[in-house]
């Protein structure tokens, strides 16, 4: 008898905050299986992939230190997502984000000034913000897709690393390898817990992420952000500036993807080099949705991917399982997510005779 | 095998006391094996770079069996997440660590402060510490036999390599390479195309047809996939292939291939953290130390061209030929090192220029 999916009159308030817990629940089932068919201890296969990451303080600084640049972006991208301004090229901000902050603390390698930081912060947020306007321009002006410029950009960024690494930038000492010299101190951020690498970065993703909060639900910017996603013409209507929703959308994200990227290079790698890109501009996104695109949300969907990377890293040490089992995990995580949102928006319905 | 670079001892002492004598004596107990740990850059798969780490692994295992237990972490990138692996195998009684990437320098050089009473072995870096040693491969003296194959077997004369990036051991490769050829025949010429990526299949492919394309016969590289020689095959073109024997990618069209062996040295440094002799040290190891050797030679390739390639690795053995000996001339016809003298290792290791023979310009800041 065939099946068909019938949209809901209203999606239930709670199943769409429900149905994330719904996705996880149905990955730790999923990883149940997986335990089993590769012949490991399920129980102990979920300790090693779930607790023992962050059984010592040490490693919860790790967990917070992984989380900290996706929180930074996934706050920044739900800015504009809630408006539908699709920016995927949160990669590419993020690196030039960590090149322009970079490009700082080379220009004051001999200072020992408080205000090197800063100056790093601000470039940091301003090389992201930049790379992000150039499609909120094109899209403003030339109504291309911000979803395609902001994608290849994020190549073109990967490119400028790797050019101000092999030249401009790279350390003469560095026997012609593709880095930069390692920070000064006073270009290093300063680290929360002694003995850690966890850096003030996540004070700065906390409140990045309480900011982020009021601005999307209590500002009348984000409400009309927000009417103007979800109906442009209203929003015409009432007076609200679609390009002005693009600009705040886009310029958020690339802006606090910057920060992200000079808490990476400030924190724990200490340079820039060609391997900046960890692929967290991505990771993001997921976060973003799985977060559901509020604050809350992403604290904890930050945490919960940072804690599959981690995981995944353990369980290859210590289960002998293939690198791959954290993509598995990240993956049946989204997959399980979307599924779970389609039955939140539709219902499946038995069709009666065909039409 | 041979220590390495005196700069590199500045350096070193830079960074604590990296040439002192370190005394403390680790003994392991003869009943428990000791845990050894490696972390790879890549997935194993079944040719290069990391398989050829692997390969050594497995051979230092059955050498030592029962008295090692290896531990390998895969597919690590060369960003921070490096750290909390090396550091995890460190806590986790991994009494000798391996990282065989360059990228991971910076991040096993804290970890060894870290953890002083845990020994790390760092493959292709320049920075050591007290427990902290280097080792590499001179890569280039396999080069310069390919080379020599390259010369004898080339038609056109021109031989196209896919180059990786411009660090001074790809372009160390570049150079000996076609100095192993221009040796045997002085019109053959070299043309490079920078794929920019250790492994990209695609992208090394492409570049192995535009090279073809541009007349190329003989085609080598300096990246991590088989793509090259498939290409060769397939192209009907020759290939001497890298890290590892590509012979079951390209069964009639490879030459020969320049390969990395880590067993021995592997074994030699394991069997030193046993015993608790183990120290840091920077070796730069060759033909002459095992570590550097060529794949058998094609059929195709005509006997006495045969003698020719064994007689230069007999002498490269031996120490009685460098492929970088004097005169060394760039591509503007700048000496770099007098005829009757040989490149130094601290040159070698900044190589940033073509010798002639090399069509194009190396991408330069």
């Amino acid at each position: 008898m065939p099946l068909r999916f019938e949209a809901r009159a209203e999606a239930s308030a709670r199943m769409r905050y429900g149905s994330p817990l719904v996705a996880v629940l149905l990955t730790v089932a999923g990883g149940l299986v997986l335990f089993i068919l590769l012949g490991r201890n399920p129980l102990h296969g979920f300790r090693v992939f779930f607790y023992d990451p962050v059984k010592d303080l040490y490693g919860v600084s790790e967990l917070l230190l992984k989380a900290t640049p996706l929180m930074l972006i996934a706050t920044g991208l739900a800015v504009g997502f809630r408006a539908n301004v699709w920016n995927i090229g949160a990669e590419g901000q993020f690196l030039m984000g960590a090149v322009a902050a970079t490009g700082v603390a080379l220009m004051f390698h001999d200072s020992t000034s408080m205000l090197v930081l800063p100056a790093m912060l601000v470039a940091g947020a301003i090389g992201g913000a930049a790379w992000a306007a150039i499609p909120a321009f094109l899209k403003t002006r030339c109504n291309t897709s911000e979803i395609l410029v902001s994608l290849m950009l994020v190549y073109v960024a990967q490119f400028v690393v790797s050019w101000v690494v092999f030249g401009p930038w790279k350390d003469p000492q560095g026997f012609n390898f593709p880095q930069t010299v390692m920070f000064a101190d006073s270009a290093l951020l300063p680290v929360l817990i002694p003995g850690t690498r966890l850096t003030v970065a996540f004070l700065i993703a906390i409140a990045a992420l309480v900011a982020g909060h009021f601005f999307m639900t209590r500002s009348y910017a984000g409400f009309q952000m927000q009417v103007t996603g979800q109906a442009e013409a209203a929003a015409n209507y009432a007076g609200f500036s679609g390009p002005r929703t693009v600009w705040i959308g886009l310029v958020a994200g690339g802006a606090l993807a910057g920060v992200a990227g000079m808490s990476e290079v400030a924190g724990p790698m200490g340079q820039l080099t060609d391997h900046a890109s960890s692929g967290y501009g991505f990771a993001a996104i997921i976060v973003a949705f799985v977060g559901r695109l509020s604050a809350l949300g992403i604290f904890f969907a930050s945490l919960l991917m940072a804690l599959l990377y981690m995981g995944g890293e353990q369980a290859q040490q210590h289960l002998n399982l293939p690198p791959a089992i954290g993509q598995v995990f990240q993956g049946m995580l989204l997959f399980f997510l979307l599924g779970a949102d389609v039955f939140v928006n539709y219902r499946l319905r038995r069709s009666r005779a065909a039409p | 095998m041979t220590s390495r670079r005196a700069v590199i001892r500045t350096m070193g002492a830079a960074l604590g006391a990296a040439t002192l004598p370190f005394a403390t004596v680790r003994r392991a107990l003869a009943a428990e094996p000791v845990k050894v740990g490696f972390v790879y850059i890549s997935p194993i798969s079944d040719a290069g770079w990391t398989y050829q780490h692997d390969l050594g692994r497995k051979e230092m295992e059955k050498a030592l069996a029962g008295k090692v237990q290896t531990k390998i972490v895969e597919n690590v990138p060369e960003g921070p997440d490096a750290e909390r692996v090396f550091r995890e195998l460190a806590k986790d009684g991994h009494k000798l660590v391996f990282g065989t990437s360059f990228g991971y320098m910076n991040y096993m050089v804290k970890v060894a402060q870290q953890f002083p009473n845990n020994d790390f072995e760092h493959c292709t870096g320049y920075k050591t510490g007290k427990n902290l040693g280097i080792y590499n491969g001179r890569f280039y003296e396999g080069r310069y036999l390919c080379g020599i194959a390259a010369g004898r077997m080339t038609k056109s004369n021109v031989i196209g390599f896919v180059a990786a990036f411009p660090i001074p051991e790809v372009v160390m490769a570049i150079n000996s390479f076609i100095r192993g050829a221009r040796s045997v025949n002085p019109k053959a010429e070299m043309r490079v195309i920078w794929a920019n990526t250790w492994y990209d299949p695609g992208k090394e492919r492409a570049a192995a047809g535009t090279l073809v394309a541009q007349g190329a016969d003989v085609l080598t590289h300096h990246t991590d996939s088989t793509a090259v020689a498939q290409a060769a095959e397939e192209k009907k073109v020759w290939v001497c292939a890298y890290h590892s024997n590509m012979a079951k990618y390209a069964p009639t069209r490879q030459l020969t291939a320049s390969e990395e062996i880590w067993g021995g040295y592997y074994t030699k440094t394991v069997g030193r953290a046993i015993d608790g002799s183990w120290k840091p040290d920077h070796v730069w190891g060759g033909i002459r130390d095992g570590m550097i050797d060529i794949a058998p030679l094609n059929d195709a390739v005509p006997a006495d061209a045969k003698a020719q390639i064994m007689k230069a690795r007999e002498e490269i053995a031996s120490g009685k030929l460098h492929p970088f000996a004097g005169p060394v001339v760039d591509q503007d016809g700048k000496a770099r090192v007098a005829a009757g003298q040989t490149i130094t290792d601290d040159a070698l290791s900044k190589m940033d220029y073509y010798v002639e023979g090399v069509a194009g310009k190396l991408p330069k800041a």
